[in-house]
């Protein structure tokens, strides 16, 4: 009896005292929202940058300077339209939560800035490149630290023209995603005016079989296959044109520009081209310490190409937080005016429609089941040779 | 258009279509036995190829190196596990809700197949991603102007067929057979006549899904390339299939089967508009062959009309 009463007591005192510890130390609690596919497709990409999201969160939180404990909310938009929609409205609803790193998926992100314009809910995108998200409209919701696909399609643009090739055939997805590519390449090639597209084709987001459209190309011969899509089909055209014994060149876009690509076809992803914005994660100017920190997480998964973005512009929101207030009016105020400011993507400066300016491409080739960047290939230097390649 | 070409679009329609069918044989054996609609059965292709990827893992790492016996056991392993899974669906899923409104059936599959997905993809290590299926037949292939005639193509054809022939001879001139076709027409009466019912449901569905993992792993054989949502399109194509073809069918599944292969073709080959409306195009016809033959081109022999 006496050894339960005492035993009750030290649990009290403990009780008490961890209750103590807490209201001492409170902090305001504010909430920030993340969204990204984190099922389908190209979930791996979403838990990249969920994951990376979460660790701007948690550095914050450790942080005694921190005005404010954060808590963040994760959606999933699994990169289909209709339920970004739903998650993005269900986000920009709750008053609690001040702002938000949101979408990879090109076709999830146009879908939804509307909403968060209606909502006066500000964003910063994370990954997507469709140009239209920050620039069909002039919202002071949006805002994106990425660069957009035109930057990409016209180094994209420009390397095949360098590189000789005469006769292109585009494969796009039908997505925003996809169509937005296709018509940026076909512009930048059109105004090099070296090379020529014999086809396009559009294919669904979800296709399985190429090969139709695959003969197609063949009896076109052309000397490179331009891909405007996303890692999963990207596999699938890969490995069919193989099947049917086409030599082109594989020339994709940032869309692939993740390890599955090259996990999913093996030996074969050889040679395949692809670009995107930024430069590597380990090259960019706080990548050594974001990829530091993150490994010292143990996620389930790597930070994939869009990792470090998301982080920069989790980080960016919970600065604007600290230094504004939990209030979305003030923060939609203080990220209408972001000039050089430092993260570890590098200096970020919005235009008028809340674009990151700063426009850097890196070019990649694969070269020994790596995404090496092209001007320190063995194929830029002449000691391998892409198929065709003068 | 050059002969090379065209036989390039047939030799590409007849092996999505040999796909086609051997899922919608599935569609139709299952609607035959119990008058349902199970619809995980794309889901149990899907896991049936992961099955055979996961064996031949296995078998790697066992350090197995002969292609054929790679391929005979990874099919043998991801066969029988679906049969069994075809067999556990039906005991506890479909059975049990045999007095039920058939939607009830209809809805619970359709979950089920939701969670196989979704299963493959969150514990298969690294499930999201495609994964490469190993290229196991002779990768041979002759060059005849536009046409690459592959080994691998024809001796997946040849094998799709033969299984075909194969369940026609079991279903026709087997005991067996004749057990599942009497069930199939009338249950009670089968009954009656000795027939044990739950044992035939059983081997229906054993059947039927062994199929469906057969047609997951030619699925990895031709396009060296699989992921968690094959099942997904393929199911809902061969459920079409078989629809169209006469629900109950065998013949109307194959035949189906190769119709829909065939209009995905010609949607993309001869339509002038762009090739993403191949299935817009192919579906269209569909729903226009389901209103001129409401029970299918092959319909069932006796149909109960009220």
């Amino acid at each position: 009896m006496i050894r339960t009463s005492k035993a009750t007591a030290i649990g009290l005192t403990a009780a008490i005292l961890v209750f103590m510890a807490a209201t001492a130390d409170a902090k305001d609690k504010v909430k920030v929202g993340f969204i990204g596919p984190l099922t389908g497709g190209v979930s791996v990409n979403g838990i990249g940058g969920r994951n990376s999201a979460d660790l701007a969160v948690k550095l914050r939180n450790a942080d005694v300077k921190a005005k404010y404990e954060y808590e963040l909310v994760v959606l999933d938009d699994e990169c289909k339209p209709n339920v970004a929609v739903q998650v993005a409205t269900k986000m920009a609803a709750d008053k609690d939560i001040i702002a938000a790193a949101t979408h990879y998926c090109s076709a999830t992100a146009i879908a939804t800035v509307d909403t968060y314009h209606k909502f006066g809910f500000p964003v910063i995108v994370w990954g997507a490149v469709l140009p239209d998200i920050t620039y069909r409209n002039k919202y002071a919701e949006i805002h994106r630290v990425n660069g957009t696909m035109i930057n990409q399609n016209d180094a994209n643009a420009e390397l095949v023209s360098k590189l000789g090739y005469k006769t292109v055939a585009v494969i796009h997805d039908t997505t925003d995603y996809g169509k937005g590519h296709n018509e940026y390449f076909s512009k930048a090639l059109a105004k090099i005016g070296k090379a020529k597209i014999v086809g396009t084709f559009g294919v669904t987001a979800e296709q399985q079989d190429f090969t139709a459209e695959l003969t197609q190309i063949k009896a076109l011969n052309p000397e490179v296959i331009y891909f405007g899509g996303l890692t999963p089909i990207g596999v699938r055209i890969r490995s069919q044109m193989d099947k049917l014994g086409i030599k082109a060149v594989f020339d994709a876009t940032s869309g692939i520009v993740s390890d599955a690509y090259i996990q999913g076809l093996g030996p074969l992803a050889e040679g395949t081209l692809a670009f995107r914005e930024g430069a590597p994660t380990e090259k960019l100017p706080g990548g050594k310490f974001f990829l530091e920190k993150y490994n010292a997480q143990k996620y389930d998964g790597p930070p994939e190409a869009y990792g470090a973005f998301a982080y920069a512009a989790m980080d960016m929101i919970l600065n604007t937080i600290e230094k504004v207030g939990p209030d979305r009016k003030k923060v939609i105020a203080d990220l209408g005016n972001v000039k050089d400011r430092d993260s570890i993507v590098g200096k970020i400066t919005f235009d008028d429609h809340g674009q990151n300016t700063v426009a850097l491409i890196t070019k990649y080739v694969i070269q020994d089941g790596k995404f090496v960047e092209w001007d320190e290939s063995e194929y830029a230097s002449g000691k391998r040779k892409l198929p065709g390649q003068k | 258009m050059d002969v090379g070409l065209f036989a390039q679009y047939v030799m590409n329609g007849l092996m999505l279509g040999m796909m086609y069918a051997l899922v919608a044989v599935g569609f139709t054996l299952f609607f035959g036995v119990l008058d349902i609609i199970k619809f995980s059965h794309g889901d149990v292709l899907t896991v049936g190829a992961f099955v055979a990827l996961a064996t031949f893992a296995g078998l790697h790492a066992a350090g197995f190196n002969s292609q054929w016996l790679d391929l005979v056991i990874m099919l043998a392993v991801a066969t029988l596990a679906m049969a069994a899974l075809g067999m556990l669906i039906a005991r506890y899923l479909v059975m049990p809700l045999r007095s039920a409104p058939a939607l009830n059936t209809l809805l619970i599959t359709l979950m089920l197949g939701t969670v196989l997905r979704e299963a493959v993809r969150l514990f298969y290590p690294q499930g999201a991603n495609p994964k490469p299926f190993p290229a196991l037949l002779p990768q041979n292939s002759i060059d005849l102007g536009s046409l690459n005639l592959r080994l691998d193509n024809v001796l997946m054809l040849a094998a799709g067929a033969a299984v075909i022939v194969g369940l026609q001879f079991l279903l026709n001139r087997t005991k067996l057979g004749l057990a599942i076709r009497a069930v199939a027409q009338d249950e009670e009466t089968a009954r009656t006549m000795g027939v044990n019912f739950t044992a035939i449901v059983l081997v229906t569905f054993a059947i039927g899904s062994g199929l469906a993992a057969f047609a997951g792993v030619m699925n990895g054989l031709y396009y060296n390339e699989i992921n968690f949502g094959i099942g997904l399109y393929l199911g809902v194509i061969g459920f079409s299939a078989a629809i169209i073809g006469g629900l109950g069918s065998i013949y109307g599944a194959i035949l189906g089967g190769f119709l829909f292969a065939g209009l995905q073709t010609v949607g993309t080959v001869l339509l002038p508009f762009a090739s993403a409306y191949k299935d817009v195009f192919a579906f269209a016809v569909v729903i226009a062959i389901m209103a001129w033959r409401p029970t299918g081109l092959i319909q069932e022999k006796i149909s109960e009309r009220v």
